[in-house]
């Protein structure tokens, strides 16, 4: 009790809440509390818990909720442009669409359009993670010794999380620009050919995700050095005094300590990357052709580029990918059990 | 680990109390061999060109005269004359002022909604706060394709396509989950000890929440509350979609009016990106240690 550091307050603040409620702890668990007492046991322990995540429930409810269950239904329908109830002036036209089962998931997945997104996006997600990972890992490590001019690189590295994203990558569009791009005139200068920054597949897929990687940096590599620094230097001391090498200290006390903050900042990273839409969007539109095109970026082109708009189509993909990432999380969830991970 | 990465700014005390230790250093006392040492300064000083230098040079582009504008030139004759243009012959202000009030609604709401869910799932133990902790995570992952159609063709049934009430609505889906899911994260770091002594005083949760926790949580809210903005803020996929004409679209559909797939009006569009990331970037300085912070505090006690 008396050692309250700042550390161990989230842990402190776990173990105090349940001395402070035993009453609701006491029962250890929702299910075992509802069999033993009943509801109305539940709800005279629990009431103001519930109060207070009402509104959230509610909201999620309707606005999260509802859609996600008619996004299903339309999934399962024949829904587009021409067939969905609209107002046209001031005639409402009806809707006409019909229920179709799974014709919308068979058309899909016998499609090998879905698996070549398919393999685009994970090949996309894993490369971003990675080299942000890796990158963000090693610029954290630099940044956490102690020299001058610290501050200032530390200030440089974080800048492009301060720019809207939107912004950074159109930014990035003016530099791969191919004939006055400053990319390709710096590289003329050195005598190199200019590079068809977006207009090649290759090229487009390497270009998106150098920015993604870039975009992705600065969170990557703060959330590292908070974890870096706080892990306790007489670690690294006692390390020394034992003889190990710097290497040895990096594998056996820095990546152990980094572990549980590196898990979470995978896993958000790579739902996030699989589903980053503005960077493919705005920089190539999915193209040249449909190179770059993401699961997601696929989905958002049946529904507002094509034409017609494919409602059910789209829907039909927004479920893949939602099952998609479940699975992911499920995964992840289960192999961070394995390790003794609380989460 | 949660709440540690909080400890940040203690960093300088870790130091002091064990003279010239540093993590991964090769040796013991404070000693780094020139080479290292350039090594070290050389790739941090070429990480930061490349972390400054997209947005240091829409900067000098922005002040370039339009002739110039995609040159490899410095800035030779600085020129206002792009952000003349662009206030005086194009909707900026408009578009400006779309995402304000879009992004500022949203936030305002969306912290407002999830503070207390933020508190309970903190605090208390109760039979729903699993499933509740998970529909969050897994709000927080949906791709808005799944959500984006039928929204659309809800915003379409009420009237609300093309109107910023209708974006708000939009982005509530994705700001209230992840507010609930920050305030979690720092109301995790204070101590419990002060709900006891609430509670102690006679407070009910309610009152404690209200009285001790909020007031202390502030700094929490105001990161959580410029984060949603921010994401608000920078959205492209709905407010692409939901928002047409000149006269309702925000900034990220704005500036895609400068960038056609043939011609790009560079000047004017370095100029939006200037004025649109500055502010942002000011507030962001200030907010940055914090934001790291609250997140990856909320995912790891999850």
């Amino acid at each position: 009790m008396a050692a309250h550091t700042s550390q161990s307050v989230a842990k402190a603040a776990g173990d105090e809440s349940d001395v402070a409620r035993g009453r609701s702890r006491r029962t250890d668990g929702p299910q075992r509390a509802a069999n033993r007492g009943g509801l109305k046991r539940a709800f005279a322990t629990h009431w103001y818990a519930w109060a207070m995540i009402a509104p959230v429930v509610l909201v999620l409810g309707i606005i999260i909720g509802w859609p996600l269950v008619r996004g299903v239904y339309l999934s399962l329908t024949d829904a587009n442009e021409r067939n969905v109830a609209r107002t046209i002036g001031a005639n409402h036209i009806e809707a006409t669409y019909t229920f179709v089962g799974l014709d919308n998931y068979t058309a899909v997945l016998s499609d090998p359009v879905f698996w070549q997104r398919l393999v685009w996006t994970v090949v996309w997600t894993v490369a971003c993670v990675t080299v942000t990972f890796a990158l963000g890992l090693a610029l954290a490590n630099m940044l956490n010794r102690d020299f001058k001019g610290r501050a200032f690189y530390r200030m440089a590295l974080i800048l492009p999380w301060a720019v809207p994203g939107f912004v950074s990558v159109f930014a990035w569009r003016f530099l791969f620009n191919r004939d006055n791009g400053i990319l390709n005139k710096l590289l003329d200068g050195g005598g190199i050919a200019a590079i068809p920054w977006l207009d090649d597949p290759t090229w487009a897929k390497l270009s998106v995700i150098t920015v993604n990687v870039w975009l992705g940096i600065p969170f990557m590599m703060v959330a590292l050095l908070g974890g870096l620094q706080s892990i306790p230097g007489e670690l690294y001391e006692a390390a020394e005094m034992d003889g190990a090498t710097t290497w040895q200290r990096f594998r056996h006390i820095t990546l152990p300590g980094l572990r549980s903050v590196s898990m979470t900042v995978i896993l958000l990273s790579t739902i996030w990357t699989f589903n980053m839409f503005p960077v493919i969007f705005l920089l190539t539109r999915g193209g040249p052709g449909d190179s770059t095109e993401i699961l997601v970026t696929q989905a958002f082109r049946e529904a507002f580029v094509s034409s017609p708009r494919d409602f059910a189509g789209s829907a039909t993909w927004g479920v893949l990918i939602l099952a998609l990432l479940m699975i992911f999380a499920l995964v992840y969830r289960r192999a961070l059990r394995k390790q003794g991970e609380v989460w | 680990m949660a709440a540690s990465t909080t400890t940040a700014p203690t960093e300088a005390g870790t130091t002091a109390a064990t003279p010239g230790k540093a993590p991964g250093k090769v040796r013991p006392r404070g000693q780094r061999s020139p080479l290292a040492s350039f090594g070290l300064h050389a790739t941090l000083a070429a990480a930061a060109v490349i972390a400054v230098f997209p947005v240091l040079w829409v900067l000098l582009t922005s002040l370039k005269p339009a002739q110039h504008a995609i040159t490899t030139d410095f800035v030779k004759d600085p020129t206002l004359e792009n952000y003349r243009y662009l206030v005086e012959e194009t909707s900026f202000f408009t578009w400006f002022g779309n995402s304000l009030l879009v992004a500022g609604i949203t936030t305002v709401l969306g912290v407002f909604i999830a503070a207390t869910t933020g508190y309970a799932v903190s605090r208390f133990r109760f039979p729903g706060m699993k499933p509740l902790m998970w529909t969050l995570l897994i709000t927080q992952m949906f791709p808005m394709a799944i959500l984006i159609v039928p929204l659309y063709n809800l915003m379409g049934q009420l009237g609300l396509l093309n109107q910023p009430v209708g974006l708000i609505i939009t982005y509530l889906t994705i700001a209230v989950p992840f507010c609930a899911w920050m305030m979690k994260g720092f109301f995790d770091t204070i101590p419990a000890e002060i709900d006891e002594s609430g509670r102690v005083d006679g407070l009910t949760p309610f009152g404690t929440f209200w009285r001790l926790i909020l007031p202390l949580a502030r700094p929490g809210l105001a990161v959580t509350a410029f984060y949603s903005f921010i994401t608000a803020w920078g959205e492209v996929a709905y407010a692409s979609a939901f928002m047409v004409g000149d006269e309702n679209l925000t900034l990220a559909g704005g500036l895609q009016t400068f960038v056609t797939q043939y011609t790009a009006n560079w000047g004017p569009m370095t100029a939006a990106s200037v004025l649109i990331a500055i502010p942002a970037a000011i507030f962001f300085v200030f907010a940055q240690r914090h934001l790291v912070a609250g997140m990856t505090a909320g995912a790891t006690k999850g």
